[in-house]
């Protein structure tokens, strides 16, 4: 880590005229380059206080609202106040709903899709993860990835078969497995083609979640794989791979290996307390935490226990990362940390010099996210951001850190360290390693580029 | 002592013996073996099993009876295909079928049937389950044969003369066949 240790920073544009002789540092001081102030500062006493007021930056403490960019207000000027008793006061609301919907004023944030045009059931949506707070991805809102539609699956009609080398073959009914013991687990999904954009020679301007938002976090609920495999008999000598089916158009299929069944592995019922929705897989999913999506298998029909991997068009052709010398990285299963600036990002807009919060989400298919760390200036330092509690293995975790922005051009990046010790690489040593024909897990440092009008837009490096 | 009563008793010993044997049971799998679920898979036949079973190894073992030729397989792809893959396996919607001669090395790498899948067995797999993308699971299995052959012979890994069937489809050896690492441990 570099040029993160703030009594180093000479550059500093706020060190105290009035200071002399040797200072302690202020809660105010900027912590890195580019005007970032340290993560705890709204947590610390009222002496912080005292200090953030002094920064005169608004006068409050409050930050400054990232605006859109196509919003044709002017910055700054503060709305005329509302009457003191609107008119929803005064007259009965709206009758009780079987099933909520969001606000009708936020109906802008929306999946955004990419798909096929002579199939329109082949492609993506995306998680719009630059309108998002917290962790969670509202049901809603999670990615897609189908390669031929949502299945129309009537429940009564869907099956579970487990086969191959067991000794009893078995089916379970949907039925069948909501009565067995459940467990529940938060954990990102994320497509292996997340962020592969990024491949490309100059970077694809568009918002944060349409650039990486093919990854959603949940709470999973449903059975422990193992105790299926348990009951059908699985031949432990023999059985090395699992190959899963899903009862789409496409019967999408993934050879999973065997340790991993009985290592946290489970088939899903439930996303967020309610039944999965249907683009989720409903009635019943595969959820490997921390694996590449499409390991995930969605609308599972099928589990056949075999000795070697069943080699299916998903698992060569597809998901596999061609590098520079020819050959091909296949069963690259665990998604690597990765993290991003959610806000401000590309679309929103910076109004006018001032306190901002910078916030973000990172992850890691390896475990917990161990710390993330935020630059304003491109990389050549980089001050540690506050990590929202709690810290959970293969799940989202949602960052943010404060910074004085004095309306100077900036790049802001974030970059995520896991447990495991794995730290997000740059884009550059990324490209290095594996060229740029890999197409699936890219997962470089996020560049934003703030501009001194406070625009924000996508840049490398 | 009456049949009846003989019975009883043979039925009590049987009763005392399975309690032993599940007690014993017990203790056991309380130490080593997972949590039990409630046990409410249903027992299948091999034979349904099998009707379930779509999927087609590298070995080919669980391919069907059958065959196609490259003449078959053109007139099938003319009618069923063409539309999104075009002519030859090239253009239009979906993905290249055919392509990449120049190897996978280049600043414009084309990953494709012939240059890059590894096996054989995976493009009756795939076809059968997922193509024509409009009518999945509607070709027959000679139908699948000839779209083999067709494919594999716009690709230069058959000759126009072989007929593709359980024994020739699996003995192909893909260009591509050694190209492909196993990166996650558990996979090796
Ligand atoms: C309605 C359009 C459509 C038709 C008709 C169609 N395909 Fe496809 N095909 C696609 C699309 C789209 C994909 C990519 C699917 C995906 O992304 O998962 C594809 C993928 C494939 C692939 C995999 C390519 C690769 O490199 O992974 C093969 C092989 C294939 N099709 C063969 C066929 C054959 C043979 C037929 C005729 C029987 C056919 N397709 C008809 C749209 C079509």
């Amino acid at each position: 880590m570099d040029g993160n240790d703030p009594s180093k920073d000479k550059k500093s544009p706020r060190r105290r005229a009035a200071a002399t002789g040797p200072a302690e540092p202020l809660p105010t001081d900027p912590v890195a380059g580019g005007g970032l102030l340290h993560r705890r500062l709204f947590l610390k006493s009222g002496a912080a206080l005292g200090s953030a007021a002094a920064l005169g930056v608004t006068g409050t403490f409050a930050f400054a609202a990232y605006g859109e960019e196509s919003a044709l207000e002017p910055p700054g000027e503060m709305p005329p106040m509302p009457p003191a008793t609107p008119p929803w006061m005064k007259t009965p609301g709206g009758p009780l709903t079987n099933y909520g919907q969001p606000s009708p004023h936020e109906k802008k944030v929306i999946r955004w899709i990419t798909s096929n045009q002579s199939s329109p059931g082949n492609g993506v949506s995306w998680t719009p993860l630059q309108d998002l707070e917290g962790a969670m991805t509202p049901n809603g809102l999670h990615f897609e990835r189908h390669h031929n539609g949502v299945p129309a699956i009537v429940p009564e009609q869907h099956r579970l078969l487990i086969h191959g080398l067991v000794a009893r073959p078995l089916t379970f009914t949907v039925d069948d497995l909501l009565r067995y013991p459940m467990m529940s687990r938060l954990c990102f999904v994320e497509c292996g083609g997340n962020s592969n954009a990024g491949w490309n020679p100059r970077p694809l301007q568009a918002r944060a979640g349409h650039l990486h938002g093919l990854a959603s976090c949940s709470e999973w609920s449903g059975v422990p794989l193992a105790v299926l495999l348990d009951e059908a008999g699985i031949d432990q000598t023999q059985a090395k791979w699992l190959y899963a089916e899903g009862a789409d158009a496409a019967a999408v299929g993934a050879s999973i290996p065997v340790a991993k069944a009985f290592d946290g592995a489970f088939v899903a019922l439930y996303q967020n307390g309610e039944r999965l929705r249907p683009e989720n897989g409903y009635p019943m999913r595969l959820l490997i935490p921390g694996w590449e999506g499409v390991t995930n298998i969605k609308w599972l029909r099928r589990l056949k226990v075999v000795a070697e991997p069943m080699m299916s068009r998903d698992e060569t052709s597809k998901y596999t990362e061609l590098v520079p010398d020819g050959t091909a990285r296949q069963f690259t299963f665990v998604m690597d940390a990765k993290s991003l600036i959610t806000a401000p990002s590309p679309g929103k807009k910076m109004q006018g010099p001032g306190l901002y919060q910078i916030t973000g989400l990172a992850w890691s298919g390896r475990g917990r996210i161990a710390r993330v760390e935020v630059s304003a200036d491109g990389g050549a330092s980089w001050a540690e951001a506050e990590l929202q509690e709690p810290v959970l293995p293969h799940c989202f975790t949602r960052f943010r850190i404060p910074w004085d922005w004095q309306g100077a051009p900036a790049v802001l990046q974030s970059r995520a360290v896991d447990e495991t010790g794995y730290v997000q690489p740059t884009r550059e040593a990324l490209v290095a390693a594996r060229g740029t024909h890999g197409y699936f897990h890219y997962n470089a440092i996020v560049s934003w580029r703030v501009s001194a009008e406070g625009k924000v837009s996508h840049v490398y490096g | 002592m009456s049949t009846d009563k003989r019975n009883i008793w043979v039925g009590a010993f049987v009763l005392v013996a399975v309690g032993l044997f599940l007690s014993r049971g017990a203790d056991r799998i309380a130490e080593t073996a997972p949590p039990r679920g409630p046990g409410l898979g249903h027992q299948v036949s091999l034979e349904t099993a099998a009707a379930w079973d779509i999927s087609i190894p590298p070995d080919g073992h669980n391919l069907p009876p059958g065959s196609g030729t490259v003449a078959a397989g053109e007139k099938l792809y003319l009618a069923r295909c063409i539309n999104c893959h075009g002519k030859r396996g090239r253009g239009l919607s979906a993905e290249e079928l055919v392509g990449g001669v120049d190897g996978l090395t280049g600043d414009y790498p084309e990953k494709t049937v012939g240059s890059y899948w590894p096996y054989a067995t995976t493009l009756f797999d795939y076809i059968r389950r997922a193509m024509p993308q409009d009518a999945p699971l509607s070709l027959t299995s000679d139908e699948i044969y000839a779209l083999c052959a067709y494919l594999l012979f716009l690709n230069g890994v058959v000759a126009e003369a072989d007929v593709m069937n359980a024994a020739t489809l699996s003995a192909v050896e893909m260009p591509n066949r050694e190209g492909f690492v196993r990166i996650n441990e558990m996979a090796r």
